[in-house]
């Protein structure tokens, strides 16, 4: 009846363990016992469990991704307090089944569920604003994109408190992730979460790409597009030709391990050197995904507060669309180490160094861009100059990396773990955060409190370089990563420095958190009448904070790069004031729809009954999702009309925005 | 501007940490090479470093330099609100890198050739042949040519190039002594190889540094390599004393365990290597799933 779920399959017997899915549990049941006494389901379930709009959509993106930077937080500085503890003989507090999955967690979720819900958030919140548009190409599949995503998460989280959670490492390579050597659930949850919201990523990647490619508004023509779109195109692109690659790659897994295939296994014609290297066919364009809209972000931001257009505009979009392509030519080097020999490892290693070529033409034309300029050190740029100088550190160490022989030495060891957290933390987190300080006034209509996110800015930096500036020293001395104990006493000062660095970037997370609870309370000094709160150069900047749902009046008419920079000149000069519509017409929007959130609540019937082997809820689950495919696909009315009346009203109630 | 200090002041503690650790510390990893290969990787990693530390420090400079002289509050600074383009500016950007690429480019090419793993490493000696199989969780080392074995801990000659061949049993590993040098990875029934050579008494630790399973922490080795005089004394004072390692030994010994300590072989089954390599070879036809002696799937 129940498949492999029985009783036993909630740890009781691991403190730890119990505590954190108590905690959990406790506070997930109090938000929810909290909306329900103040009577705030329908408001929620009508303004934003349904919503199609994507700013909402882009919104919960970013709150979903905050929340879980927590949990894969908690695991982040569990491992760095065993690690400063369990050196000699010592064992530390974790044993190493639990450690395994510590690691392995805090790594897909880092990834799945915290970057990547962070960067499409931000596209989809900037994107449609930044070109002009009402919305994106397909608002109602943007919902279940969304949905799907948090299915994912949901499932992760619930591997915490059912069952257990992967014990493979986050790119579970077989034979480890086998039946044979992983015979419980773990790699299952992981496979099924990441199947599951890997879909509703492709989904995403497609509707931002038509958006971006047919919705534009009158006269933005590619080479007009802000920045933030170009990098948004690039990295959705990438997630359309990259993710069916490691849904493919979890499918052959999972066929090994639910029906006894062997494309991966030990003997029997399986290899698992194919598994590793289309786990890296999209690992490698992955973090290209990760990186490109944060460039955009970064991009943005410095044109903004040096009050002078990103130098060299020409130049980024070559660089991009350079990055975009190339990012596809290097996953070689992920396994350098598994004996391709040297022509061919040298062939990889020198395309993966031409990757630092676009890369540090961005980094020198974002230079060139404070030049002569009025840099404003608001939140936003302290994260840019942050990023700037620390990704340029950790673009050497990728260099160094790149190169075979050196490689040979450091690869799997906590100098690679220092690498890549040098740039994703230092490039998309920083970036996510930019993005968020600089775009947190247009959706919310107030912007964010200056000394704390300040605080923040610098707590992150200098825990960043506590954290892991020890990791690449100790990755030199030949200490491997994810390790649960180790004998060589000398590590351990390193250790030590670095969990202190994990407690600094957890003042920086308290920060983040204040930040947003002091801007919330003392919102009314701090609203933005203007629209335009920095002297923003394109078009999101020109309606209301928070823009309506229809965003534009009417489609604005770009004539340039910086659309609305252009047209704030023209009507500081008094020439040719724009374009207002002398009546308001009424506008056609898409109708809020449930599909979304329905089709995930069946997403998540469907992995755990697939997790468990349960499967009359398999059954239920995919009938479920196909039943309500079928009723949005027979619905009759998909749009509703915003009366002329409302629009006006709307916009005498809100007398900022250039477009209005 | 005061907060731009702060930034600086973190750069340099940066630095102060790459430049200083290699000072302090205990004679371990890289710093401390014990053999060609790993000098050589070391002479890489300092002139690559050096390469992109010429490109990134005047960048970082330049980018805290910029940030406090073009400050808003600066108002002395030059303001030119319409400057995006220069063509000169634009061709220094690109070529910089470009240039910087070309030259590391190069080390890569010929490092990567010069150091490729599976190149015998030259030299009158003949190379000691060293066969490596991964269990969960520990290293055995299988001397062919001398008739012992060793779990987690191998004795080899200085001076001698060492050539290993190494599979795994079961899941996969890889294999890191990184005072002598390059790493490779370790897989069931795939033969990978790896040329060596410890050019200086010494007892080297290795690691695996592919996850393999929860007793991957101990997963510990030693290689110790003695003088040529020592050496065979210690292979003479091992032959013919303690287990054989023959099938029905390695099947024990295959099963997991973690931490184990280092002991030794007195003698070895001829062809074992190969029996765990290519465990029962399937003809083609029927007989293929229900070979025996093979690891079971399930």
């Amino acid at each position: 009846m129940l498949g492999k779920l029985s009783w036993s399959a909630i740890p009781t017997h691991e403190p730890i363990d119990m505590i954190a899915s108590g905690l959990m549990i406790l506070s997930i049941g109090g938000i929810l016992i909290g909306i329900t006494v103040k009577g705030h389901w329908p408001y929620l379930w009508r303004e934003w469990l349904t919503s199609v709009d994507h700013k909402r959509i882009g919104v919960m993106y970013c709150l979903l991704a905050m929340v879980m930077l927590l949990r894969g937080f908690t695991d982040a500085i569990m491992m760095r307090a065993q690690q400063a503890f369990a050196a000699g003989g010592a064992q530390g507090y974790l044993p190493p089944e639990h450690y395994d999955q510590v690691f392995s967690a805090h790594g897909t979720i880092m990834i799945f569920f915290v970057a990547m819900p962070f960067i499409v958030g931000l596209m989809n919140f900037a994107v449609p604003l930044q070109l002009g548009v009402r919305d994106v190409a397909f608002p109602t599949l943007n919902s279940v994109s969304l949905w799907l995503a948090a299915s994912g998460a949901l499932l992760v989280n619930i591997s915490l408190v059912i069952g257990n959670f992967a014990r493979t490492g986050w790119f579970a390579y077989p034979p480890l992730s086998e039946l044979r050597f992983s015979p419980d659930v773990g790699v299952d949850y992981y496979l099924w979460a990441l199947q599951i919201s890997g879909v509703g990523t492709l989904l995403g990647g497609v509707n931002l790409v038509t958006t971006i490619l047919k919705l534009r508004a009158p006269g933005m023509s590619y080479m007009r597009m802000p920045m933030f779109c170009w990098t948004a195109l690039a990295s959705n692109l990438l997630i359309i030709a990259a993710f069916p690659v490691l849904t493919a790659a979890f499918a052959m897994l999972l066929l090994d391990r639910y029906l006894g295939f062997h494309f991966f296994t030990v003997g029997h014609g399986g290899n698992m050197m194919m598994y590793v290297d289309l786990f890296w066919v999209w690992g490698h364009p992955e973090v290209y995904i990760l990186i490109l809209p944060p460039f955009g972000v970064f991009s943005e931001v410095v044109a903004t507060f040096s009050g002078k257009p990103l130098f060299g505009y020409r130049s980024m979009v070559a660089a991009t669309l350079a990055i975009c392509i190339l990012s596809f030519m290097v996953w070689l080097h992920h396994f350098f180490t598994m004996g391709a020999g040297a022509d061919v490892n040298s062939v990889f290693g020198i395309i993966s160094m031409i990757i630092a070529v676009p890369t540090g033409v961005k980094i020198f034309n974002w230079l060139f861009t404070m030049y002569r300029g009025r840099l404003r050190l608001t939140v936003p740029t302290l994260w840019t100059i942050g990023f700037m100088i620390t990704f340029a550190i950790g673009g050497a160490t990728g260099v160094l990396l790149a190169i075979p022989p050196i490689d040979f030495i450091v690869h799997d060891t906590v100098f690679l773990v220092a690498h890549f957290h040098n740039v994703i933390i230092a490039g998309v987190l920083f970036g996510a955060f930019a993005g968020y300080n600089y775009w947190f006034p247009k959706a919310f209509g107030f912007t964010l409190d200056e000394g704390w996110g300040k605080a923040s800015f610098w707590c992150w930096l200098i825990g960043f370089y506590l954290a892991f500036m020890p990791l690449y020293w100790l990755g030199l001395e030949g200490m491997p990563r994810r390790m649960q104990h180790y004998q060589d006493l000398g590590w351990q000062p390193w250790l030590q420095v670095a969990a202190v660095g994990a407690l600094v970037i957890l003042c920086g997370i308290a920060c983040i958190i204040i930040q947003l609870v002091v801007s919330i309370r003392t919102r009314d000094r701090r609203r933005d009448t203007t629209g335009d709160p920095w002297n923003g150069r394109t078009l999101e900047w020109a309606t209301p904070s928070p823009p309506p749902m229809w965003n534009f009046p009417s489609l604005p008419q770009v004539e340039g790069e910086d659309a609305f920079w252009h047209m704030k000149q023209l009507a500081r000069e008094g020439e040719g004031q724009p374009a207002q519509p002398a009546a308001y017409g009424p506008i056609e929007m898409p109708k809020n729809s449930p599909t979304g959130f329905i089709t995930a609540f069946f997403a998540v019937v469907t992995g755990f009954a697939l997790i468990w082997h349960i499967w009359w809820m398999v059954g239920l689950g995919l009938a479920g999702a196909f039943a309500t495919t079928l009723v949005f696909a027979w619905r009759d009315v998909a749009e509703m009309e915003i009366p002329a009346e409302q629009v006006a009203s709307f916009y005498e109630a809100h007398p900022a925005g250039l477009l209005r | 501007m005061a907060s731009a200090r702060p930034i600086r002041l973190c750069s340099l503690v940066a630095v102060a940490l790459f430049v200083t650790t290699p000072l302090g510390g205990c004679a371990e990893g890289l710093f401390h090479p014990a053999g060609p290969v790993a000098s050589a990787e070391l002479s890489i990693l300092y002139d690559s470093l050096g390469i992109m530390l010429a490109i990134i420090v005047p960048t970082i400079a330049a980018t805290l330099a910029f940030a406090w002289w073009y400050r808003a509050t600066h108002k002395s600074a030059k303001y030119l609100p319409d400057f995006q383009y220069s063509g000169r500016i634009e061709m220094v950007v690109w070529s910089i890198p470009a240039m910087t690429i070309l030259l590391l480019g190069g080390i890569g090419w010929i490092g990567s050739h010069d150091l490729d793993p599976y190149k015998p490493i030259g030299g009158a000696a003949k190379p000691l042949r060293i066969q490596v199989v991964s269990l969960d969780w520990k290293w055995l080392f299988i001397l062919p040519d001398l008739g012992i074995a060793g779990v987690n801990r191998v004795v080899v000659p200085v001076g001698t190039p060492l050539s290993l061949q190494l599979t795994a049993s079961g899941v996969m590993n890889a294999f890191l002594v990184a005072q002598l040098g390059s790493q490779i990875a370790v897989m069931p029934h795939m033969e990978t190889r790896l040329h060596l050579e410890a050019d200086r008494p010494g007892i080297y630790t290795g690691y695996s540094t592919n996850f393999s399973g929860d007793g991957f922490a101990a997963m510990a080795f030693t290689i110790e390599a003695l003088a040529p005089d020592k050496f065979a004394q210690a292979v003479a004072a091992i032959r013919g004393r303690g287990p054989t390692l023959d099938a029905a030994s390695y099947a024990e010994l295959a099963k997991p365990s973690q931490a184990v300590a280092p002991y030794t072989y007195g003698a070895v089954s001829p062809g074992l290597f190969d029996a765990i390599l290519r465990p029962q070879t399937p003809p083609a036809g029927p007989t293929h799933a229900e070979r025996t002696g093979a690891p079971k799937e399930e």
